[in-house]
C-alpha cells in the first residue's frame, strides 16, 4: 500500500543515528562471510581429490604398463625397469597382520580391565598413559627400536624363540637372526596401534548400558563372566572397528617401519627375515628414484597404500559409528 | 496354618550330592574369575610398559648430550664432537607456523560451515572426506605435496613442507571447531541477532570468541602431533645441514634430523638423535600442557548458559 | 458471577501503583501491527494479528502457554525470521514505516527495537561493561571512548545495576548472579536508546527481589520507552502495564485499558482466563 512512498533505503533516523543502509549493501557481509566459509569447506574435499588425482596420474604409466602384474610381481627392479610391488604389499600386510595379533588382545585387556575391574581413579592415569602412547612421533620410536629393541631382538630374544623354543622348525622362525626383521616391525607397530585400539574399546564398553551388565550379575554371573557374556558380546563390533581403526593405522605407518624392517625386497614366511612395507618402500627410494619409470612406480605404490588406507579406515569407522553412535569417532 | 511354617529337613544325599558340584562348580568359576582378573591386569601392566621404557630410556640417553651448544650451535660435519640441532629446532618451529598459516583458516571457515549447515548434503559430505583426509597415510601427503609444490618448482622447501603438514591439521581443527561452536547456544546468537548484528558479526565476534577456547585447543591438539611427522617432510622440506630460515629453500626439521642421525653410523651423531628426540617429545609435551590449560583458564568464564 | 470477578481482580487492582495516568501527549502510535500472521513451517501459529501500540506505554500480552505470545513479540523486530522455518507475513509500522518493507534491511530494524529474553544471556566472553557497549559497536559511525562509558552508566543506572557493578565494570559478566545478569541484559538493551523495548517473559527466571527491581524499572521507562511485554504472570501485568491483550491459540482475543479487561472482559474466554478456570 503506502509502503512505497518512503524511501526505500532510509529506514527512520530521528533518534540522532540515522541508518542509511544502500539496497545493495543490504546483506553483503553476510553474503561473504557465507561464501568464505563455504569456500573453506569445499577445500576439503577439494585436497582428498587432488592428492587422490595428484598421485594417480603420476602412478598412471606404471599401471598402464604393467597391470595388475604390478601387484603382484616380486620382480622389483629399477635398474632393469621392472617394478612388481608385491613385496612391498605382502610386507604391508604382515607386518600389520602381526601388529594387531600382538596389540588386540593388549589393548583390549587394559581396556576391560579399566572398565570393568580396576578401581575407578585409576580409569584417568592409566587411561592417559596409554594415550600417551600416540603422543611419541614415528621417528622417536624408530630410534628406540633401533638401539633397544633390535639389539635385544637379536640376542637373545630372536635365538630363544628359533632354537629354544624350536620354534625353527616351523618355516616362520627360520634363517638368521640380524635383528631388523618384519618381527621387530611387528612389534613396533604393536605398541604404536595400541593407544588407538584402546582408546576406541574403552569408549565401546564404557557405552554398554549397565542394565546389561546388572542382569548377569543378578543371575548369579562372576564378573568375569558377565564381561564374557554381557558385556563384550554388546561392544564387539565396536571393539571391532577398532581393531580396523588400528590396522588403517598400522598399513600407513613409514618410519619406525623404515628403521627396523631391514628394507629388503623378499618375500619370505620367517618373521626373523628383513622385509619390506609400501610405506617404507617410499620412504627409501623416493629421494634417489634414478629414473621417470622408478617415480611412476613409487607413485603407484602410493596409490595403492592410498586406496587400501582409504577403505580399511571406511569400513572402522562405519563399524565403530555403528556402535558408539559417533562418539568413539574422534580422531587421536 | 501350619502350611506357612517352614520345617528345617535334613537334605536328602541327592540334594547334598547337587549342592557339593554347584560349590564347586562355583569354586571353578571364581578362581577362573580371579585367573583373568590377574591376565588383564597383567595386560594393562604390559601396556604402559614400552611407554616407560622409551621415556625412561630417552631422559637417560639423551638429557646426557643436551646442554647449551645443542640448542645454539649448527650440526658439524662427520668427525668432529660436539655440535648441535639449532638449525633443525628453528626450522620445526617455522614448518609447523607455516602449516598454522594453511590449516587455521581451513580448519576453522570448514567447522564453522559445518556447524552452521547440519544437515546439507555438502556439509555431511565435508564431514565424511575429513575423516578420510585425516586417515591418509603421512608419506602419501608427503608425495602429493612433492608431486604438487616440489616437482613444479624445481627445488624443496619448507613451504611444501608446512603444506603437507597444514594439510593434515585441518580435519581435527575442523572437527573441533564444529563441536565448540556446536556447544554455544542459540540464545546467545539470538541476543545478539536481537542487538541489531549481522549473522556474520555474530558468527565472528560472538560465536567463534564464546567457543575460542576449545578451537584453540584442538589447534594445538593437532599442532603436537603434526611436529612430531617425519615422512611428510623427507621429500618436501628435505632437511639442511645449514641455518637457513628461508620457507622457499629446504630446510632442517628435528624428526628429519634425528632420522638422518639414527640411521647413520656414526655414535656421535647418534648421541645427537637421542637429545634431539628428547627435545622433539619435550616439544610436544609444551605444546599439548598448553593446549590443556588454555581450556582449563577460560574454561570458566567460557561456559556461559 | 460477575461479582466473583470483581472481587477476585479488586485485589489486583489495590496492587498497581498510585500514578496511573497513562504516559505522555501527545498520543501517537509508534508501533502497529497490521494483520500479522506467523507460520512455522506450515504451523500457523499467530493468526491475523492487528495491535496499535501509543508511545510511550506499556502493553502487556497475556495467555497460555503455546498460544503465540512470544511468536508475535518476535514477528515485532524481525526475529522471528532467524528461525529456520520461521515466515511472517503482514505489516508492523515502526513510526509509520512498514518494518517488513520489501527493502528494509532486518539488521537495521532490530538496532532501533530492544529485546531482552526470558533467560539472561550475558555474553560470556565480555566484561560488563563490554556486554552492555556490545549493541553500540553496531551503531553507525564511532562513538568515543568517553561517550561509551557514559552511555554505559546511564544505561545501568536505568537498570538499576549500577550501585551493584560500578566497582568492577572489568570483570566477567558471569560473576553476577541471575538477577543481575538479567538487568544487565536490559541495561544492554537500552544501551542504544531504542524507541520500543520488547521484553519477552523477563522475569520467569527471577527471584522475587529481582522481579521487583525489573517491574519497577518498566515504570520508571514507561514515557520514555515504548514497552510490550509478554508474561505468563497475570498480577505482573496488572501491576504494571497501561493495556493489557489477552491472546489465545494464536489469537488476538481482547485487547482493553488494563484495569478495565482486569476487572470487566468483554470476552467470555477472557474472563475464563483470568479467573483461572484455564492456564
Amino acid at each position: 500500500m503506502s509502503g512505497s512512498s518512503i524511501s526505500p533505503t532510509v529506514l527512520m533516523a530521528d533518534n540522532g543515528s540515522g541508518t542509511v543502509v544502500g539496497i545493495h549493501g543490504r546483506h553483503i557481509g553476510d553474503r561473504v562471510y557465507r561464501g568464505a566459509i563455504t569456500l573453506f569447506a569445499v577445500c576439503v574435499p577439494l585436497l582428498v581429490a587432488l592428492v587422490a588425482w595428484e598421485i594417480a596420474v603420476a602412478g598412471w604409466p606404471t599401471f598402464r604398463h604393467f597391470g595388475l602384474s604390478f601387484l603382484t610381481s616380486s620382480d622389483w627392479d629399477p635398474v632393469k625397469q621392472r617394478f612388481g610391488a608385491a613385496p612391498a604389499i605382502y610386507g604391508t600386510l604382515v607386518s600389520s597382520a602381526i601388529a594387531l595379533v600382538i596389540a588386540t588382545p593388549l589393548a583390549v585387556g587394559v581396556s576391560v580391565f579399566l572398565s570393568e575391574f580396576a578401581p575407578r581413579w585409576m580409569r584417568q592415569p592409566v587411561g592417559f598413559l596409554v594415550d600417551l602412547l600416540a603422543a611419541i612421533p614415528s621417528v622417536v620410536y624408530g630410534l628406540w627400536g633401533i638401539f633397544v629393541l633390535l639389539p635385544v631382538l637379536r640376542d637373545p630374544v630372536m635365538p630363544f624363540l628359533r632354537d629354544t623354543l624350536g620354534l625353527g622348525k616351523t618355516p616362520f622362525f627360520t634363517g638368521p637372526a640380524y635383528g631388523p626383521s618384519m618381527l621387530a616391525a611387528g612389534l613396533i607397530l604393536a605398541i604404536m596401534v595400541l593407544p588407538y585400539i584402546a582408546s576406541v574399546s574403552r569408549e565401546v564398553l564404557l557405552a554398554v548400558p549397565r542394565a546389561q551388565r546388572e542382569a548377569a550379575l543378578a543371575l548369579g554371573a562372576t564378573r568375569w563372566e558377565t564381561i564374557w557374556g554381557a558385556v563384550l558380546p554388546y561392544a564387539r563390533s565396536g571393539i571391532i572397528g577398532g581393531i580396523i581403526l588400528g590396522l588403517g593405522r598400522a598399513l600407513g605407518e613409514t618410519m619406525a617401519v623404515t628403521m627396523l624392517i631391514g628394507n629388503r625386497q623378499e618375500i619370505s614366511a620367517s618373521l626373523l627375515a628383513p622385509g619390506y612395507t609400501m610405506a617404507s618402500l617410499i620412504a627409501n627410494e623416493f629421494s634417489e628414484a634414478s629414473s621417470d619409470a622408478h617415480l611412476s612406480a613409487l607413485m603407484a605404490v602410493g596409490f595403492t597404500l592410498l586406496v587400501i588406507t582409504i577403505i580399511v579406515n571406511a569400513i572402522a569407522r562405519w563399524l565403530v559409528w555403528r556402535v558408539g553412535g559417533g562418539a568413539a569417532s574422534k580422531p587421536l | 496354618m501350619t502350611a506357612g511354617v517352614m520345617r528345617t529337613q535334613r537334605p536328602s544325599a541327592r540334594q547334598r550330592a547337587v549342592s557339593e558340584r554347584a560349590r564347586s562348580g562355583l569354586i571353578r568359576r571364581r578362581a577362573v574369575n580371579i585367573v583373568m582378573l590377574a591376565v588383564l591386569a597383567a595386560a594393562a601392566v604390559i601396556t604402559v610398559l614400552p611407554l616407560l621404557f622409551i621415556l625412561s630410556h630417552l631422559v637417560a640417553k639423551g638429557a646426557t648430550s643436551l646442554d647449551l651448544a645443542f640448542f645454539t650451535h649448527m650440526p658439524k660435519p662427520v668427525g668432529e664432537a660436539g655440535g648441535g640441532m639449532a638449525n633443525a629446532i628453528v626450522g620445526t618451529l617455522i614448518v609447523i607456523g607455516l602449516a598454522m598459516l594453511f590449516g587455521l583458516p581451513v580448519g576453522v571457515g570448514a567447522g564453522l560451515y559445518l556447524a552452521e549447515n547440519r544437515g546439507a548434503w555438502l556439509a555431511n559430505s565435508v564431514r565424511f572426506l575429513s575423516d578420510v583426509l585425516n586417515g591418509l597415510p603421512s608419506i602419501v601427503m608427503g608425495i602429493f605435496a612433492w608431486q604438487f609444490l616440489v616437482r613444479p618448482l624445481g627445488h624443496f622447501s619448507a613451504l611444501s613442507g608446512g603444506v603437507a603438514l597444514g594439510a593434515m591439521m585441518i580435519p581435527m581443527i575442523a572437527r573441533t571447531t564444529e563441536e565448540m561452536v556446536r556447544t554455544v547456544p542459540t540464545s546467545l546468537r539470538e541476543a545478539a541477532l536481537a542487538l541489531g548484528y549481522a549473522r556474520w558479526r555474530t558468527g565472528l565476534t560472538i560465536v567463534l570468541r564464546t567457543a575460542s577456547a576449545g578451537i584453540v585447543t584442538g589447534v594445538l591438539v593437532s599442532l603436537a602431533r603434526v611436529a612430531g611427522e617425519t615422512a611428510p617432510l623427507l621429500f618436501t622440506a628435505f632437511g639442511n645441514q645449514f641455518w637457513s630460515t628461508s620457507i622457499t629453500q629446504p630446510i632442517a626439521a628435528l624428526p628429519l634430523q634425528i632420522f638422518n642421525y639414527a640411521i647413520s653410523p656414526y655414535d656421535d651423531w647418534h648421541r645427537l638423535a637421542w637429545a634431539g628426540a628428547l627435545v622433539l617429545i619435550a616439544l610436544i609435551l609444551v605444546i599439548s600442557i598448553v593446549a590443556r590449560v588454555a581450556t582449563r583458564a577460560r574454561f570458566d568464564t567460557g561456559s556461559g548458559d | 458471577m460477575a461479582i466473583d470477578v470483581k472481587s477476585q481482580v479488586a485485589g489486583l487492582a489495590d496492587a498497581r501503583p498510585a500514578n496511573q495516568a497513562p504516559a505522555v501527549t501527545p498520543e501517537r502510535t509508534r508501533l502497529v501491527a497490521e494483520s500479522l500472521d506467523a507460520w512455522f513451517g506450515s504451523i500457523h501459529a499467530v493468526h491475523g494479528i492487528s495491535l496499535p501500540v501509543r508511545e510511550g506505554s506499556v502493553v502487556a500480552i497475556i495467555g497460555p502457554s503455546g498460544c503465540g505470545k512470544s511468536t508475535f513479540l518476535r514477528c515485532l523486530n524481525r526475529m522471528h525470521e532467524t528461525v529456520p522455518t520461521g515466515r511472517v507475513s503482514g505489516r508492523v509500522l515502526l513510526d509509520g514505516r512498514d518494518i517488513y518493507g520489501r527493502d528494509v534491511n532486518p539488521i537495521a530494524v532490530r538496532k532501533h527495537i530492544g529485546m531482552v529474553f526470558q533467560r539472561p544471556t550475558p555474553f560470556p566472553t565480555m566484561s560488563i561493561r563490554d556486554n552492555v557497549a556490545a549493541g553500540l559497536r553496531v551503531m553507525d559511525g564511532h562513538i568515543s571512548r568517553r561517550a561509551t562509558d557514559e552511555i554505559v552508566e546511564r544505561a545501568l543506572q536505568r537498570a538499576a545495576l549500577w550501585d551493584e557493578v560500578k566497582d568492577r565494570l572489568g570483570a566477567s559478566a558471569l560473576a553476577l548472579s541471575g538477577g543481575q545478569q538479567q538487568r544487565l541484559c536490559i541495561a544492554r538493551a537500552l544501551a542504544t536508546s531504542p524507541r520500543v523495548l520488547l521484553l519477552d517473559e523477563p522475569t520467569a527466571s527471577l527471584d522475587p527481589a529481582s522481579t521487583q527491581s525489573v517491574e519497577q524499572l518498566v515504570r520508571e521507562l514507561r514515557g520514555d520507552v515504548t514497552i510490550i511485554i509478554v508474561t505468563h504472570n497475570m498480577q505482573q501485568a496488572a501491576r504494571i502495564s497501561d493495556r493489557t491483550a489477552f491472546f489465545l491459540a494464536g489469537d488476538l482475543v481482547e485487547v482493553a485499558p488494563t484495569e478495565t479487561l482486569f476487572t470487566s472482559p468483554s470476552d467470555a474466554r477472557t474472563e475464563a482466563y483470568i479467573t483461572g478456570r484455564f492456564g
